[in-house]
């Protein structure tokens, strides 16, 4: 409406003629629209478009890049018993990796919100500094504290009586490693979105519940989670898409071992393609990644359009 | 049978009870809350105490590794940077940073603004393009982005992370900004409009002013994204002198000392320190990118 009222003022300052034709050109709708979105666009096709498509191609070559194999470096992984052990440990990693980070992040969001309002602010910020330390550098820390030697962690089991963990050289625990470093950065970042969403359900919904003599589980489950449905969706999928990518804290937590166990699509990928050299299997294991990524993509596309509408 | 228990009292005085309730209620948040504190801050305080240790009480594996008994010593601190690339590294780290930063705000922006507010021909299909990318992890384009480095000649040169960086951070800052700059009313448009402005001036005059706390979470984010990527510099980096903080610390630190867990570990917190500060100073900017980012649309 106001939108409408803006137009014929510009138009007819155009038709007065106040500008000479080039100035007029430079400044009319369109050629500013495209002007300004053409670096942008520039940006996306050289090094986003083109590297995929690249990234295909390479991806049906054979080592040292000098004959086409087409789905040869497929139909090797698919073949491969360390490729299906990446393909698992994934799924996996991925699967309680954000399963924790939505329940810890629902708790903890929860427990905030329900502090006395002055002491929320710095709870939350203290909450949000794992989120903050580059991953990379976070996880030296948890490296250092699952040394095999010097573990604190096992200082404190042993004090307890219990028997010292091989933290990182057994298979099990180096899985539970890198899921725990994981949910320790995420988390905070799914209590700040919870925390933002807690905030604008209306207090009448639960003096409502409350009358109708809703116990606080039951207010949580009928009012709290109807009302958050759609920020939990799309907390889930965003954070699926990044721990299934993840690299960082594989990298440098286990560097993939012990025997290949922790590995994700992204460490094989590098260690395939950077490491042993092998770009082109490399890029085929990191395009099997696409599919799940690209259904992943839809769904938020869908959510986000939804949400769009109904507003 | 608690229930059954308190029914009497409930009666006789429920406020009294309820007020008794909420207290335990209000005690138990607490010591949820303090267990899960440990859980986040364990680690960076962990990591803190190491770096201050001396070496022989890192390497005493009788005392309690939690705390520091035998005094401070900022010893691995100044090992930090007399006898490693640290300073190198965060020099580059610095350059690389402002340079991704200063071109993700100005062509975010720009596209921000065309998409927010002029409705031109594939406007509609170029956001969702941008959309998109910002859904593409740099996970699986790092290979084929190694070979197109390689086809520049910037292998091995900080300058490859100015040119990959932006890939990351102009996405989600022109999606954060479309959300700032769709916010504003339109009578501001009609306004500067009559004042004879056009939609540069407006950009420069009305839009940048009004949506500073846009671009403020926009730039903190970009920085963030520059200042922690590990996989771009960890593919294309393999010298000292050319090499940024995250992989430095994490590669070439180990190797320096035989015994290298309090350098180490002061090299991380010192690493991490400033988008630590930034987020400390800035807390409220940054959470309100955050939660824009995903919930604006």
């Amino acid at each position: 409406m106001s939108q409408q009222t803006g137009v014929p003022w510009r138009r007819r300052q155009r038709t007065f003629g106040r500008h000479s034709g080039l100035l007029d050109w430079f400044s009319s709708r369109s050629t500013v629209g495209v002007l300004m979105c053409l670096p942008v666009i520039l940006i996306i096709g050289i090094l986003v478009v083109y590297p995929f498509v690249f990234s295909i191609y390479l991806s049906m070559l054979n080592k040292p890049e000098t004959e086409f194999v087409g789905l040869g470096n497929y139909v090797f992984l698919w073949g491969r018993e360390t490729f299906w052990m990446v393909v698992r440990q994934s799924l996996i990693f991925t699967f309680f990796a954000v399963l924790f980070k939505v329940l810890i992040g629902l708790a903890v969001a929860h427990i905030i919100h329900h502090l006395p309002d002055r002491g929320q602010r710095l709870w939350r910020g203290l909450a949000l500094i794992p989120w903050v330390i580059p991953p990379a550098l976070g996880t030296l820390g948890w490296w250092w504290l699952f040394e095999p030697r010097y573990s604190a962690f096992n200082w404190l089991l042993q004090g307890m009586g219990f028997e010292a963990i091989a933290w990182l050289s057994d298979v099990f625990w180096a899985r539970f490693a890198v899921v725990t470093v994981n949910v320790w950065y995420g988390a905070p970042f799914f209590m700040i979105m919870y925390l933002a969403a807690l905030k604008t359900i209306p207090a009448e919904l639960y003096d409502a519940a409350k009358v109708d003599g809703a116990s606080p589980w039951q207010q949580f489950i009928y009012v709290t989670l109807p009302m958050m449905r759609n920020i939990i969706a799309i907390t889930i999928l965003f954070s699926t898409i990044v721990t299934f990518a993840n690299f960082d804290i594989v990298r440098v937590l286990t560097q993939g071992g012990p025997r290949n166990s922790t590995h994700l699509f992204a460490t094989y990928a590098f260690r395939v393609g950077i490491e042993t050299g092998d770009v082109p299997l490399g890029a085929a294991v990191s395009l099997f990644m696409f599919p799940i990524l690209a259904v992943l993509a839809y769904f938020i596309l869908r959510n986000v359009r939804d949400r769009s509408e109904r507003v | 049978m608690a229930t059954v228990a308190a029914g009497p009292r409930l009666v006789a005085n429920p406020i009294g009870w309820l007020k008794h309730e909420r207290r335990w209620a209000l005690v138990f948040s607490y010591f949820a809350l303090f267990v899960f504190m440990i859980f986040f801050l364990g680690p960076p305080y962990y990591m803190l105490v190491t770096s201050l240790k001396t070496n022989q009480e890192i390497a005493n594996l009788a005392t309690n590794p939690w705390i520091i008994a035998d005094g401070i010593t900022f010893e691995h601190y100044w090992k930090l940077f007399a006898e490693t690339g640290f300073l190198t590294f965060f020099k580059n780290t610095v350059i690389v940073t402002l340079a991704v930063v200063a071109i993700t705000m100005v062509v975010s922006i720009l596209a921000a603004y065309a998409l927010a507010r002029l409705k031109f021909w594939g406007a509609g299909i170029l956001a969702l393009g941008i959309f998109l990318t910002y859904l593409v992890p740099e996970t699986l384009l790092f290979i084929p982005l190694f070979k197109f480095i390689g086809w520049l000649g910037l292998l091995n040169n900080y300058v490859s992370l100015i040119v990959v960086y932006p890939t990351i951070s102009i996405p989600f800052c022109t999606w954060i900004m479309i959300g700032y700059f769709s916010s504003i009313p339109r009578e501001l448009d009609d306004a500067a409009l009559i004042d004879g402005c056009n939609h540069w001036q407006m950009l420069w005059l009305v839009f940048i002013p009004v949506a500073l706390p846009g671009i403020i979470a926009a730039t903190i984010f970009a920085f963030t994204v520059s200042w922690a990527g590990f996989i771009y510099p960890l593919a294309f980096l393999y010298s000292q002198d050319q090499q940024v903080l995250t992989v430095g610390t994490v590669t070439s630190l180990i190797r320096g000392d035989v015994f290298h867990w309090g350098g180490l570990m002061a090299g991380a917190l010192l690493a991490a320190a400033p988008p630590v500060l930034v987020y400390a100073f800035l807390m409220d900017y940054y959470i309100a990118g955050l939660t824009s980012g995903a919930t604006k649309g």
